[in-house]
């Protein structure tokens, strides 16, 4: 699992509300979701993201709502892979839950810029940021959690157990 | 021997048929009671579908409670509704409340007595953790864990380190369950607990109430806990035996488990406490605020403070008095059974004549969804748990957070104040 693209760099403590906005949440239509991902922080971001994207930002990434349209939203607006110095522990799961690659590295975080060309390899931990050309080294994925990456999410992951206890 | 642990550690191990569990640890373990709500259950039902199973692990274990955007505000929101009572109806989920029956989830749960000590809860909602104050392991998931929580009975849990927090003293003047947690969360940050669990213990939990627990378990969330949980003592055991006739367990910490922090905390020092946007941790304690902060709208209610007590602090300030002349102010009891004693109480009536607006129980408001939304440059004081940027409404707004009778008063004052300006004294019954 290696990602490459552009970075979008925001700050500590980026919240769900401001991921997706409650007013959204009347829908859980992951295209409708992606057209206001993160209207509230930065207007133009969905006009700036292109597929394969990199999302970096501070601590207490994702901090808030349990809203999984948070992780669905960054997802479907072509964001690859997110980087943060720490995410908060529902954004956490949710996103390993239905497969949104996520990677914690602090120094990573500090030594990207915003528009930066980012390289994440998540089973290894290395991420690279080619336009500086330096090299970070993040914690890889616990086995468990990889399992469950590995399976597609853990809708995928449930399936398989369900069959083995069949 | 057996290695010691906290109370978190020995819920969680109890429950993955394990006798020991160290921080860390990735287990599945079963779980008691799944929650969902209108915004969460539709992506949940969406990805349970996918699983290809036509049962729900139990239909006794699951509650669903359309709460968020109910009464319906728009017809997206009702399509949603309607999704989630056509799945409860074809699983026969036992604990689904419809609009009329219903109530703010977190406030709901406990009343009907579907959360015992010595559970393990999840809810896809965040503030699931309020149950810790009933000594039970109760956190918030996402919508995926909902879905094969009801597929299989079981979730997969990181088992967390937990910060100890000694109370001693006793309460003092205005002061409530909200200033303790909004205290503790201006002392530790947001992120503060992020990963670990928040244990209370200690001789000051005497003079917190039931509803102060509540309050301060639900804001765990808020300093990035994975939970809040409290030692059970009588005054759990009375509310349970009140409440329900599930069987319960306790679960004490043992005297030598490992924390990763102690803070000991005098709550006869702790003052009545405001959070300034656009952080829960940006706080202030009500007389350090020396600049007049002019409000547009008073929001009392939500699943952090929306209960009996809330309500009666309340309206002992809003008695005889008006809500200031351009200020709204509304108050959301939080289930049918907190409005009919409010009703009973004359508590109500109080609210009208000061001016307030009474709303049905909803979570609207608290999170920008439909009754109280604020327009470009509002201000709010709420009772509710977060004032992150656009919370309430547009995101050139600003929300603080206070306790029900900083709320109150300042409804009166037009501005951010305590009731004392208005010559009440706190200690006074």
């Amino acid at each position: 699992m290696i990602f490459k693209g552009k970075a979008h760099k925001y700050y500590d403590n980026i919240d769900t509300d401001v991921i997706i906005p409650a007013r959204y949440l009347n829908t859980s239509d992951p295209n409708e979701l992606a057209k206001h991902c993160l209207e509230d922080l930065d207007k133009e971001f969905v006009n700036k993201v292109q597929k394969g994207d990199i999302l970096v930002a501070g601590k207490n990434f994702g901090c808030g709502s349990s809203r999984e349209h948070a992780p669905i939203a960054i997802k479907a607006c072509g964001v690859s892979c997110v980087v943060a110095k720490s995410f908060a522990r529902i954004f956490y799961r949710n996103a390993i839950n239905i497969g949104l690659p996520i990677v914690e590295c602090e120094e990573a975080v500090d030594g990207i810029e915003a528009g930066d060309e980012v390289e994440v390899d998540l089973v290894n931990g290395i991420i690279k940021n080619l336009t500086k050309g330096k090299e970070f080294k993040a914690k890889p994925f616990p086995e468990f959690m990889q399992n469950i990456m590995k399976a597609g999410g853990l809708i995928e992951f449930v399936k398989g157990e369900l069959k083995k206890d069949a | 021997m057996a290695k010691p642990m906290t109370m978190s550690q020995k819920i969680l191990a109890y429950h993955a048929g394990k006798e020991y569990v160290e921080p860390g640890d990735l287990i599945f373990a079963n779980v008691d009671l799944v929650l969902g709500n209108d915004v969460t259950t539709p992506v949940a039902i969406k990805e349970f579908e996918k699983i290809g199973i036509d049962r729900v692990f139990d239909k006794d274990k699951i509650a669903i409670v359309p709460d968020h955007f109910t009464p319906n505000k728009d017809i997206k929101s009702a399509q949603q509704c309607k999704m989630v009572r056509e799945f409860a109806k074809k699983y026969e989920i036992t604990n689904y409340f419809e609009v009329g029956e219903m109530g703010i989830e977190h406030a709901l749960l406990p009343e009907k007595g579907l959360v015992v000590p010595g559970d393990l809860v999840i809810g896809a909602d965040s503030h699931t953790c309020t149950y810790g104050a009933l000594g039970a392991f109760s956190t918030g998931i996402g919508s995926t864990d909902m879905a094969c929580a009801m597929a299989t009975g079981k979730c997969w849990f990181k088992v967390p380190e937990a910060i100890k927090f000694v109370l001693y003293g006793k309460k003092t003047g205005w002061t409530s369950g909200k200033d303790i947690i909004l205290h503790i969360i201006g002392m530790i940050g947001v992120d503060g607990a992020l990963y670990k669990s928040m244990e209370y213990t200690g001789e000051g939990l005497k003079s917190l109430s039931m509803d102060d627990r509540f309050t301060i378990a639900n804001m765990a969330i808020e300093a990035g806990a994975k939970n809040g949980i409290f030692e059970v003592d009588e005054k759990t055991i009375e509310y349970v035996k009140h409440h329900s006739t599930k069987p319960y367990k306790i679960f004490k910490a043992d005297e030598d488990a490992e924390y990763s922090e102690v803070y000991e905390i005098d709550i006869s020092k702790i003052k009545p406490t405001v959070a300034f946007p656009h952080l829960p941790e940006n706080t202030k304690t009500i007389d350090e605020i020396t600049e007049k902060i002019y409000i547009d709208q008073v929001v009392i209610g939500s699943c952090t403070n929306g209960r009996i007590e809330d309500l009666r602090i309340a309206a002992k300030i809003l008695k005889g008095r008006k809500v200031k002349k351009g200020l709204r102010c509304i108050i959301f009891p939080a289930t049918q059974n907190i409005y009919k004693q409010a009703l009973k109480e004359g508590l109500i009536e109080i609210f009208i004549d000061a001016g307030c607006v009474v709303s049905t129980p909803t979570c609207g408001p608290c999170l920008g969804g439909h009754m109280g939304i604020l327009a470009d440059g509002e201000k709010a004081l709420a009772t509710t748990n977060r004032n992150f940027v656009g919370r309430m409404g547009h995101p050139n707004s600003e929300v603080y957070l206070s306790s029900p009778a900083i709320a109150a008063a300042s409804a009166v004052l037009g501005y951010i104040g305590s009731p004392e300006e208005l010559g009440m004294k706190g200690d006074e019954e």
